[in-house]
């Protein structure tokens, strides 16, 4: 076994980051999510594998010192909470619209505006639909333990540089303020200048040479024919996540009547729900979208020969529940539960709700 | 094995830090482990209480409505928890400040005055680790040569000389619990 500690989920974050070889972090401070810039700050990682950690003016500063970061190859990364995820939405979509690699991580609270420090699911829609103009889309990674806060680091870069595509984690306060046991990743060393002009040469703006015309880092494209073949290779760029990097996990799913979908923190609480379901004797299972784009909506589907009802529990009115109701088309009842503002559910509450709403009780 | 435990108190009780130890001797003994921190509105008006789960399997869910065990350090938790103790299950409370001592008959009910013998150590900031000396008395879910190396693990090196005082502090707790009642 490798290195095994008890740590915040947060803290989490930053070490995966020193770990996995990022270049760069550049982020403001904002509540719950603090831990991660703090911990960069004491771990002071530039004296060890020279990784940069600044804490820029603001928000919109830091997504754009990540934007020139990524123009130049660079591993690089950036992290809010919602409120400070809204002021990076430009740089965010300038970072899609120029095919740019990143990671920024989301550890999302109650909104709508400064909304509350505690913990909330509310900024799907955002995530995952947009949040920036234009057509665009992040890879959107959910993880629901510590664990996966170590573990997705690493793959959410490995994905943006495959895609060239700015990837997301979003998580929230639950699992940000959590310890839980966590295997450290091993330590990986930065690319150096050589390998970063082998795996991003023909794009990153690292220096003209000889026998190539000029790397340009732009989502500007005053041509509209041009630009409309750039959003067809975008889309084309989209489906393919869709074939391949779909990820989803399922609990309890062979022999379920009825299912919960909920991501996050909310997978946990239903997993204790679907405990406590079936000691009353209610068949039910938990899909849990790992990947929230490209959601899993062909394993949802797959589901529907067997289940008569979906519940989807979100910390949030209900915005994850549209994803799962377009993959069920009007098959099968499909209802929301949701606590917001901070709120977190508990999983009695949840059994209740499944009782309630889908086994009309 | 699974022990879902709340612990509940006031801030500067060392609520969090037991629950990070008891955490960490969890870890020593090859337990998966999760410490939810009282992030909610409940953290407003100085309580502070921590969720802490062990488990030979994987963790559902880290946020609980009921619990097998509750170790209660002020009226204000005993008010919030005393309720949300599983029948079968255990209560373990420091008299000290309560003013309506718990009367369920359903479950076990121990007392440790934690107060008082931080006082009689001479260390006000052992209190934590009487009560759990208490708590493992009553629930010995950790071996003490793992509470040991939880404490080496979450205690910067500088405070490592305090680790004897505080194995005395758990002795001296593990001593001191009284039954109030049991099924």
């Amino acid at each position: 076994m490798g290195d095994v500690r008890l740590m915040k989920g947060n803290e989490v974050i930053a070490e995966a980051a020193i770990r996995c070889g990022c270049d760069g972090y550049f982020g403001y401070p904002i509540t719950p999510q603090s831990e991660i810039m703090e911990t960069l700050m004491i771990r002071r990682p530039q004296e060890e594998t020279g990784m940069v950690v600044l804490q820029a003016e603001s928000e919109v500063a830091a997504i754009n010192m990540v934007y020139g970061g990524a123009s130049c190859g660079k591993k690089v990364m950036t992290s809010s909470s919602s409120p400070g995820i809204s002021l990076k939405a430009e740089g965010i979509t300038y970072l899609a619209g120029a095919e740019l690699p990143a990671l920024i991580v989301n550890i999302v609270r109650g909104g709508p505006g400064l909304g509350t420090i505690q913990p909330a699911q509310s900024d799907y829609f955002q995530a995952v639909k947009g949040g920036g103009h234009g057509d665009y889309k992040l890879i959107v990674l959910a993880p629901a333990s510590v664990q996966e806060m170590n573990d997705f680091v690493d793959l959410s870069f490995k994905l943006a540089f495959k895609y060239l595509n700015p990837a997301m984690i979003l998580s929230d306060g639950v699992i940000g303020q959590m310890m839980e046991k966590v295997e450290l990743s091993d330590f990986k060393p930065r690319w150096t200048a050589e390998e970063i002009k082998k795996i991003s040469g023909s794009w990153a703006t690292i220096g003209k040479t000889a026998d190539r015309e000029r790397n340009i880092s732009t989502s500007l494209d005053l041509d509209s024919a041009k630009q409309e073949i750039f959003n067809h290779k975008l889309q084309a760029k989209y489906r393919a996540m869709e074939e391949n990097e779909v990820r989803f996990e399922k609990i309890a799913c062979d022999d379920a009547e009825y299912l919960f979908v909920a991501y996050g923190s909310s997978a946990r609480i239903c997993q204790k729900a679907v405990e406590q379901a079936r000691e009353k004797g209610i068949k039910v299972g938990l899909l849990r979208p790992i990947t929230l784009f490209p959601y899993p909506t062909k394993a949802i589907q797959e589901m529907l020969k067997d289940v008569k009802g979906i519940l989807s529990v979100e910390m949030s009115a209900g915005q994850m529940v549209e994803d799962v109701r377009l993959a069920v088309n009007g098959k099968v009842p499909v209802e929301h539960f949701g606590r917001y503002g901070g709120i977190i559910p508990t999983p009695e509450e949840v059994v209740e709700a499944l009782e309630q709403k889908i086994l009309g009780k | 094995m699974t022990e879902e435990i709340i612990i509940a108190g006031f801030g500067g009780q060392g609520v969090l830090s037991m629950g990070k130890i008891l955490a960490y001797s969890g870890i020593m003994q090859n337990q998966e482990v999760s410490w939810m921190p009282s992030y909610g509105p409940e953290m407003r008006g100085g309580t502070a209480n921590v969720t802490v789960i062990l488990s030979d399997d994987r963790i559902s869910s880290p946020v609980l409505k009921k619990f097998d065990t509750a170790i209660i350090l002020n009226q204000q938790s005993m008010d919030k928890f005393v309720d949300e103790v599983k029948p079968g299950g255990t209560l373990l409370y420091d008299p000290n400040g309560i003013t309506h001592h718990p009367e369920r008959k359903d479950i076990n009910i121990y007392r440790i005055p934690g107060a008082a013998l931080a006082a009689e150590l001479g260390n006000p900031q052992t209190f934590n680790m009487i009560i759990m000396g208490g708590f493992l008395k009553v629930k010995p879910i950790v071996l003490l040569e793992n509470v040991k190396k939880g404490l080496e693990k979450s205690l910067p090196e500088r405070h490592h000389k305090l680790i004897p005082l505080n194995i005395e502090a758990i002795q001296k707790g593990s001593d001191s619990v009284e039954t109030v009642h049991t099924i």
